[in-house]
C-alpha cells in the first residue's frame, strides 16, 4: 500500500476510497422526501455516493446514518500546526529544573473564570491527586499551586496573582458554548495589561476546545487542550520563566 | 439460604448510621431554628403574592426585603412588616411592595397593629398560597391516575439551549422519544445570582434561566405533549444556590415535579456560605414537602472532584445526612430522590461490580426512596461509541438494582450540551436495556463473601465511622476540614452569608406551621 501523501483523503476498507460516516438530524417531517433531503445535503458536502444506512422518525425530525466518499484531498506535507514549544518533562525532572534553574518556589495561581462551574480540567492540572495517574501541581516539590475554583471573576483572580506574586496563572473554560468563554479570557489579558503585570506573568489558558492557536491569537503565552495533564502545563511554566527571565 | 438482603448488609451499623445522621442534623437544626435569611424572607413574599420587578428590573420581593433589611428589620421577619402594612393600608401585598419600589412607603415606620392581628391577617393570606399549592398535588395525583406514567426508573433528560421556547421543541421531541422528567438546566451562573429573574427568557449560557413565566411555558408544554403521549411528564428544575426557597415556591405554584436540592451542594460547590445555605435549604425543602415534589440530592458531584472508588463512603453517609434533613422538612422518602453516580474509572478491573454494589447498597439502605442515580460524565471522552457503551453499562446497573430516576448519559458528553438525537439515541439505549433486562435483578443472588458484597460491607463501614466521627465534631467542622468531595469551605467564607440574621422574638414565619403542622 502506498500512501501519496500530498493527496491525502479517508480510508475505510481500500485506500483512498474516501469512507466517511456522518449522522445529522433534518428539521423536516420524516418519509421518502426527509431521505432525500439528506442525500442531497450530503453530496452538496462535497461528499459522493451517500447511502442513508439508517433513518429514524423523530416526528417533526428525521435522522440519519449516512455514509459517503470524500471527493477532497489534503496535502498532508504542507501541514504545519502551532504547539506549545517545549520538552516535556515528568515531575522529578521538573522538580530538578526548579532547583537548579530558578532555584526558589514558583507560584502558580489557576481558576476557572467566569461563569464557568465546571472545575474538572483545573482540578485535573492542580489538584493534589491530579488526573489519571499524573499527579497534580499542588503536589510538586518548588510549586506553591493555588486553585480558587469556579466562577472566579477576572478581577479577582488577577488581584489574587499580585497578592500571591505568581509567576503564573492558569485559567481554564470549559464552558463555551456561544463563543462565552472568549470574551471572558481577552478581558483577562486586557485586566493584566491595565495593572501592567501582563510582562511579568506566564499566562496559559486550557480547557477541552482551547487550542494552542487560539490562546496565542487572544494573547496568552500557551493554551492547552483535552489530553493536557499536570507535567505538561509545568514544564511549559517553568522553561517559558527561564527563557523570559523571570526566575 | 436466602437473605432479605442481596448484599448481607449489617443491620446494626444501618441502624448506628442513621442514628448519627439525626444526631448530627438535630445539632444543625438548633441552629437554622434560630436564623431567617434574605431569600427566606423573599420567598414568603413570593407566596403572600408580591411579584414583578421594579423600572430597574429588580424583582419586587428583593425591593420589599432589601428595604426591610436595610431598617434593620429582617430578624422581625417580613411576614410581621408586611402582615402589618396589610392591617394599616388595606392594600394588597403586591400593591405594597410597588409603593415600597415607588418610595411611597416605608413599612417599618407605620403605626403597629396587635401582633395578634398581624398573625391572623397573614396566616388568612398564607391560607389562599397554600391551598393553590396544594390543589396543584391533588391536580398532579389527578393526570397520573388518568394519564398513567412511565415505569420506573423513570427517563430524565435535560434540555440546554438557552432560550425557553426552544427548550419546548427539544422536550416536546424528547417526550415522543420517551423521555419521563423533562429537566430545564440552568444558564451558568444563576446559582450565584441573590434574585430570581423575571418573565420568559431567551438568552442564557449552557442552559435556561429558571424564571416563573419560564416554568409555566414548560409546564403547560409538557401537560400537552404528556396529552398526546398518553402518560404525564414531570418537570424538574433547580432549587440551589442564593434562591432555594423562592425557587422552590415558584417551582410549587407552578406544579414542577423534581427539585435538585441538596443540603450542602451549594455550600461545597458554589462555594455559598454554610449558614446561609443551611437556613435555606430547610424552607425550600417544606415546600418541597408540601407541594409533592421529589427533591433530587446531589452526591453525585462528590465524584466529580473525588474519587468514586476511594470516596464512595462519603456519598452513603451525605445520603444518610440528607435523609435527616428531609425528614426534618417533612419530605416522606417516597420524594427523596438520594443521588449517587456511575463514576468510576471505567479501566479499573471489575469496576461494574463495585458500582453494581454501591447501587444495590443505595437501594437496600433506602428501600423507599427514587434513588436519583447520574450517568458516567468525569470519564466521558469524546469518543462518542465507547460513550454509549458507558452509558449502557450504567443501564444495565440501573435495572439490576431498581434504580428510581435515571438521569440519562449521552454520548457527546463533555463535548456538547445535547443535540437533539443525542438524546433520542440515549433513550433508545436506556429503553431497550431496561425492557430486555427488566426483571434480571429478581433473578439474582450475589455470592457470599463475594466482591461485590464485601464491597458494599466496607463502604457501609467506612461510611458509619465518618458519621460517627461527624456527629463527634459536627457538620459545620467537618465541611471545614474539607471531609466532603474533598473541598474546604469555611463557617463565614463564600456567598451570602450578610443575608443571614438571628430571628427576633417575635419572628414568625406562617408557611412552616401552615406546610409542616407544626411550629418552628
Amino acid at each position: 500500500m502506498k500512501v501519496d501523501l500530498t493527496k491525502v483523503k479517508p480510508y475505510g476498507d481500500t485506500l483512498n476510497d474516501g469512507m466517511v460516516q456522518l449522522s445529522f438530524t433534518l428539521p423536516v417531517p420524516y418519509g421518502d422526501e426527509a431521505i432525500e433531503a439528506a442525500r442531497q445535503l450530503v453530496r452538496k458536502m462535497g461528499l459522493e455516493e451517500p447511502s442513508v444506512v439508517y433513518s429514524k422518525d423523530l416526528v417533526g425530525f428525521s435522522y440519519f446514518i449516512v455514509y459517503a466518499k470524500a471527493t477532497q484531498t489534503v496535502d498532508y506535507t504542507k501541514i504545519e500546526v502551532p504547539k506549545v514549544d517545549v520538552e516535556v518533562m515528568d515531575k522529578e525532572q521538573v522538580e530538578e529544573y526548579i532547583r537548579e534553574n530558578i532555584k526558589r518556589n514558583v507560584v502558580i495561581v489557576g481558576a476557572c473564570t467566569g461563569t464557568d462551574a465546571h472545575t474538572v480540567g483545573i482540578d485535573a492540572i492542580m489538584n493534589m491527586k491530579g488526573y489519571a495517574g499524573h499527579y497534580g501541581l499542588e503536589r510538586y516539590e518548588g510549586i506553591d499551586a493555588y486553585n480558587l475554583g469556579s466562577q472566579v471573576p477576572n478581577e479577582e483572580l488577577v488581584a489574587k496573582a499580585i497578592e500571591l506574586n505568581a509567576d503564573a496563572i492558569l485559567v481554564s473554560q470549559v464552558v463555551t458554548q456561544k463563543d462565552v468563554h472568549i470574551p471572558n479570557l481577552t478581558q483577562l489579558v486586557e485586566l493584566l495589561e491595565a495593572e501592567g503585570i501582563r510582562d511579568k506573568v506566564i499566562l496559559v489558558c486550557g480547557g477541552p476546545r482551547i487550542s494552542h492557536e487560539l490562546a496565542k491569537e487572544l494573547g496568552y503565552d500557551a493554551g492547552f487542550g483535552a489530553g493536557t495533564f499536570a507535567e505538561d502545563v509545568a514544564s511549559f511554566v517553568v522553561t517559558e520563566m527561564v527563557k523570559r527571565k523571570l526566575v | 439460604m436466602k437473605h432479605l438482603s442481596k448484599l448481607n448488609l449489617d443491620q446494626t451499623l444501618i441502624d448506628s448510621s442513621r442514628n448519627s445522621a439525626r444526631k448530627i442534623v438535630d445539632e444543625v437544626q438548633k441552629f437554622i431554628d434560630l436564623h431567617t435569611t434574605t431569600a427566606t424572607e423573599r420567598t414568603i413574599a413570593r407566596l403572600l403574592g408580591v411579584d414583578g420587578v421594579d423600572d430597574i428590573g429588580k424583582p419586587l420581593p428583593n425591593v420589599l426585603v432589601d428595604s426591610i433589611k436595610e431598617g434593620n428589620g429582617l430578624g422581625r421577619g417580613l411576614a410581621y412588616w408586611l402582615g402589618n402594612a396589610v392591617v394599616q393600608t388595606g392594600d394588597t401585598p403586591q400593591e405594597i411592595a410597588e409603593k415600597v419600589s415607588r418610595k411611597e412607603l416605608d413599612i417599618l415606620r407605620l403605626p403597629t397593629a396587635s401582633e395578634e392581628k398581624i398573625k391572623e391577617t397573614v396566616t388568612d393570606m398564607a391560607k389562599v398560597a397554600v391551598e393553590k399549592i396544594a390543589n396543584n398535588r391533588k391536580k398532579r395525583e389527578e393526570l397520573i391516575s388518568v394519564l398513567g406514567e412511565g415505569r420506573k426508573p423513570y427517563l430524565y433528560v435535560i434540555v440546554a439551549t438557552g432560550n425557553i421556547y426552544e427548550d419546548v421543541e427539544q422536550a416536546k421531541s424528547a417526550v415522543r422519544q420517551g423521555a419521563d422528567i423533562i429537566a430545564v438546566i440552568r444558564t451558568t451562573g444563576q446559582s450565584l445570582l441573590d434574585y430570581v429573574p423575571y418573565g420568559p427568557t431567551t438568552e442564557g449560557f449552557g442552559g435556561t434561566y429558571a424564571t416563573q413565566e419560564n416554568f409555566r411555558i414548560m409546564r403547560k408544554a409538557l401537560d400537552e405533549v404528556g396529552q398526546e403521549v398518553g402518560r404525564y411528564i414531570r418537570l424538574c428544575n433547580y432549587c440551589s444556590g442564593l434562591c432555594m426557597p423562592e425557587i422552590a415556591a415558584m417551582g410549587a405554584m407552578e406544579r414542577l415535579d423534581v427539585m435538585l436540592n441538596d443540603a450542602l451542594y451549594g455550600i461545597l460547590f458554589r462555594d455559598i456560605n454554610m449558614q446561609r445555605t443551611l437556613v435555606d435549604q430547610f424552607f425550600s425543602r417544606v415546600i418541597n414537602g408540601f407541594a409533592g415534589i421529589i427533591i433530587n440530592t446531589g452526591e453525585d458531584n462528590y465524584l466529580t472532584t473525588a474519587d468514586a472508588v476511594e470516596e464512595a463512603h462519603t456519598v452513603l453517609a451525605s445520603q444518610f445526612i440528607n435523609e435527616q434533613f428531609a425528614l426534618k422538612a417533612g419530605i416522606p422518602e417516597e420524594q427523596m430522590g438520594l443521588g449517587h453516580a456511575f463514576e468510576m474509572n471505567p479501566d479499573i478491573e471489575n469496576g461494574f461490580l463495585l458500582e453494581l454494589a454501591q447501587a444495590q447498597m443505595a437501594r437496600e439502605i433506602f428501600p423507599k426512596a427514587p434513588l436519583k442515580y447520574m450517568p458516567p460524565t468525569k470519564y466521558m471522552t469524546g469518543n462518542i461509541f465507547k460513550g454509549h457503551l458507558q452509558d449502557a453499562m450504567f443501564n444495565l446497573v440501573s435495572i439490576m438494582t431498581n434504580q428510581g430516576i435515571q438521569l440519562l448519559g449521552m454520548l457527546t458528553e463533555a463535548i456538547h450540551t445535547p443535540h437533539l438525537h443525542d438524546r433520542y439515541l440515549s433513550l433508545e439505549n436506556a429503553k431497550y436495556i431496561f425492557n430486555n433486562a427488566r426483571n434480571l435483578g429478581d433473578e439474582i443472588m450475589f455470592k457470599e463473601g463475594g466482591i461485590i458484597q464485601t464491597r458494599a460491607q466496607e463502604v457501609l463501614k467506612k461510611a458509619e465511622e465518618l458519621l460517627r466521627q461527624i456527629e463527634r465534631e459536627g457538620l459545620f467542622a467537618t465541611i471545614e476540614q474539607g471531609k466532603f468531595g474533598g473541598v474546604k469551605r469555611s463557617r463565614t467564607g463564600g456567598k451570602g452569608l450578610d443575608g443571614v440574621a438571628k430571628k427576633d422574638p417575635g419572628y414568625f414565619n406562617p408557611f412552616i406551621e401552615l406546610m409542616l403542622g407544626g411550629e418552628r
